[in-house]
């Protein structure tokens, strides 16, 4: 969906990280990548930093003192659906899908390459325009796209905007089998291929939403070896 | 008892077919029993000790009933003499009384007038009497009168008696339908000038059923004596073996993975110190191994330890570089080269880094399989996209042979497309240019990947060195990308990881071909690869065909050529 993006030149970014070199060096990075920063040392202080700067973005750091990332970012969840970049020093595939089930929208191994940080920063401000009365179902759901709305019956479900996005592609083109390689560069952005652990955490979590049983999905389909798919409207 | 087992083994032999399968059945219990074994042997031997007792006990019993009745007949036989010798005496051996005196004679013998001696109901117990008249003295014909039942003196004993002995022999007589063993006694009788015999015959009836009743009593006995043997012999057993069979089950649930478990030991005795010796073996074992899980443990948060530790300040340089190196153009011109060796050292470092920690993993076992079903296809396909642009780079041609069909298989796609990714930049490293070949094929039950290259090839022997942790074929050698010296290594328990083989081989001046072969799915077990490793896959290429392949086997541990 690269015709309809749209950058935030000021967006404002939350950086959790209890190591203050570190930190101010991400907080100098993105500053000079056109970010406005703000910077908190402590998991506990994340959340009341969060509800008063009202951030675009939050780039958390998996290993904090007092409070870890991973609960700070449950915290955060359930109250927003602010996108959510980890930073983490364990590569391990549990640390890695701990930390996206959590509710990350993706993440990226220590030491991040500063260009790679911000090009996933800018993808995750980025939002998917859609024609004013675009309406799309999928599987039993109906998905109102300008208003960001999915809703079963009626009954509105509430989805981070990632969750958005990656149902929103799956129903725009429903005959289509999405690789996770695809869902990744049009979901998230990537350029090149890079961890699907991403997209399998993430269906996961979408599915656990929209799904009546997730055992048994009916909306969002994997077709096995290759990808997903959506499931047939009804 | 012998017509006992007679019978046993009669049973065992209704038919050939299910004789040998009772055979079989009964092998394998043999086999599987020490209680069934034991008390078989115990009852076999006691059986043959039972029935050579019983048979010695039963020949001594019927020796001394004869010798007995033998001593009370011939007791008898010297009073039935003087009986006879006495009446016949005066008699006229002329006489034609004499047949009436013979037949008065025999009836005395057999009913004594009551004040006589004891004639017939005597200790030898009834008789039958038998007087024959052997004819006179020299010159005077016998009259060949005989009383009595003759004919059922043996012949022997009558040739004996007429020689004038005094004997005795055991003879079987018939009386209506039955026979009767009897002992007949036999002497010369001397009457007036003739010569008699009188034969006594004792039936030996009482005696035989006495014998029967013995027999059948050391039957019984014998019979009641196995069972309790068998009974003893398997209580006894039992006591043994019950121990045994639990040790036994106990070690195979320690075997099973259940480290705590441990035999009861009660008392002193050998069970007891089997026990004993077998909860100190155990309690060995788990100590050994709790320390390797806690080693284990300690590595696992060793990596993690120091991959945060190193990781986070590597950030902050990271990005500093990353800033310098963006706005080089604002630094000094002598600077610019600095800026360029930091960065690009930093990834190496980074590089490094990340293959030691993940060597380390692997090392310590804790690396886990995150597998699922993927087309290989795809993955190596993505493979060959990551180091594309360092093909380009050194204008190697990069040549895919994918099927056509997709190769399904239960992999990690991240650790396969990284093994794939390292056999590339390898054979880029050392393709010398000419084009490297990427090959998948698939066959039911694996999928095997080929990287072959046209370059300086293996020296031999170094098929094995290659997988060595950063050893380098050529020290002098330029390194196009980079590589930290453990990429084969980690390739190597990648594949290990999946129950799969890495192999490599190699010609000089002919170049090299690394083979990854994979199961399809986690619970195959590799057989044999889908492609040929070695010079065949490419023919006329190789100067010897006959180039034996790398052995079908993983090679041992050990990276490092990238």
């Amino acid at each position: 969906m690269g015709s309809a993006t749209m950058v935030c030149m000021a967006a404002r970014v939350l950086v959790v990280e209890d190591d203050p070199a570190s930190a101010e060096m991400l907080a100098i990075a993105l500053r000079q990548a056109g970010f406005e920063t703000a910077v908190v040392g402590e998991g506990t202080k994340a959340l009341p930093a969060l509800r008063e700067l009202k951030p675009d973005l939050v780039v958390l750091d998996l290993m904090l003192p007092g409070m870890s990332g991973i609960d700070v970012c449950k915290a955060i969840r359930a109250e927003s659906g602010v996108p959510i970049v980890m930073l983490t020093a364990k590569s391990d595939t549990v640390d890695v899908v701990l930390g996206l089930e959590s509710g990350a929208d993706d993440y990226m191994v220590k030491p991040p390459k500063t260009q790679e940080l911000v090009a996933r920063l800018r993808a995750r401000l980025r939002r998917i325009e859609a024609d004013p009365a675009e309406r799309l179902t999928i599987g039993d759901l109906a998905i109102d796209v300008p208003g960001h709305q999915v809703s079963r019956d009626g009954t509105p479900i509430s989805l981070t905007p990632l969750e958005f996005d990656l149902l929103l592609a799956l129903a725009r083109k429903p005959r289509q089998v999405f690789t996770r390689e695809v869902l990744l560069e049009q979901v998230w952005g990537y350029q090149h291929a890079a961890d699907t652990r991403l997209v399998n955490v993430h269906v996961q979590r979408l599915r656990s939403k929209v799904e009546r049983d997730p055992e048994h999905p009916e909306v969002v389909l994997t077709v096995r070896g290759v990808g997903y798919k959506a499931g047939t409207s009804r | 008892m012998r017509p006992l087992a007679g019978r046993a083994t009669d049973g065992l032999r209704p038919s050939a077919g299910v004789a040998s399968e009772l055979a079989a059945i009964f092998g394998a219990v043999w086999r599987r029993s020490l209680k069934v074994r034991v008390v078989s042997s115990t009852v076999v031997l006691s059986s043959t000790v039972v029935l050579v007792l019983g048979m010695v006990l039963q020949a001594q019993l019927a020796q001394r009933l004869i010798d007995s009745k033998t001593q009370a007949a011939l007791a008898q036989a010297e009073n039935s003499r003087g009986l006879v010798e006495s009446e016949l005496g005066a008699v006229d051996p002329t006489s034609a009384s004499l047949a009436g005196r013979l037949t008065t004679t025999v009836d005395r013998l057999t009913n004594p007038d009551p004040t006589g001696t004891p004639a017939a109901t005597t200790n030898a117990g009834a008789y039958e009497p038998v007087l024959v008249d052997g004819g006179g003295p020299p010159g005077v014909a016998g009259t060949g009168q005989e009383i009595g039942p003759l004919e059922d003196v043996p012949s022997v004993l009558r040739s004996a008696v007429e020689r004038g002995a005094f004997a005795y022999k055991i003879t079987t007589v018939r009386r209506g339908s039955t026979s009767v063993i009897t002992l007949a006694v036999g002497m010369p009788v001397a009457s007036a000038g003739r010569t008699m015999q009188l034969y006594l015959l004792f039936p030996l009836t009482a005696e035989q059923r006495t014998l029967t009743l013995v027999q059948s009593t050391l039957v019984l006995g014998g019979v009641v004596l196995l069972v309790l043997i068998a009974g003893i012999a398997s209580l006894v057993t039992r006591q043994v073996v019950v121990p045994v069979r639990q040790a036994a089950e106990v070690a195979e649930r320690f075997a099973h993975g259940h480290l705590d478990e441990r035999i009861p030991v009660v008392g002193e005795d050998d069970m007891a110190r089997l026990g004993t010796s077998f909860n100190e073996m155990a309690a060995s074992i788990q100590r050994q191994i709790r320390q390797l899980e806690e080693f284990g443990e300690l590595q696992r948060g060793f990596t993690s330890d120091v991959s945060h530790e190193l990781r986070t300040p590597l950030t902050t340089v990271r990005m500093a570089a990353d800033l310098l190196y963006d706005s080089r153009d604002k630094l000094h011109p002598a600077l610019h080269r600095p800026a360029e060796l930091l960065v690009s050292e930093l990834d190496r470092f980074e590089a490094l880094l990340a293959d030691l920690l993940e060597i380390s993993r692997l090392d310590a076992g804790v690396a886990e399989l995150s597998a699922e079903t993927v087309d290989v296809r795809v993955t190596a396909a993505h493979a060959a996209a990551s180091v594309s642009a360092v093909a380009n780079r050194a204008g190697t041609p990069l040549e895919l042979a994918l099927p056509a069909a997709e190769v399904l298989a239960e992999i990690d796609p991240r650790r396969v497309e990284r093994i794939v990714r390292n056999l590339l930049t390898n054979a880029l490293d050392h393709g010398e240019g000419r084009p490297v070949q990427l090959t998948v094929a698939a066959d039911s039950e694996a999928v095997a990947v080929l990287v072959r290259d046209h370059g300086i090839g293996l020296q031999p022997g170094q098929q094995d060195l290659v997988f060595t942790r950063f050893w380098r074929g050529d020290p002098s050698r330029d390194r196009r990308t980079g590589g930290t010296g453990l990429g084969l290594s980690i390739s190597l328990e990648d594949a290990r990881l999946h129950g799969g083989w890495l192999q490599a081989w190699g010609e000089p001046g002919w170049g090299s071909a690394f083979r990854l072969t994979l199961p399809r799915s986690r619970d195959t077990v590799l057989t044999g690869s889908p492609l040929p490793l070695g010079p065949d896959n490419a023919p006329g290429d190789s100067p010897r065909q006959d180039t034996p392949p790398a052995p079908d086997t993983a090679v041992p541990a050990g990276p490092g050529r990238q």
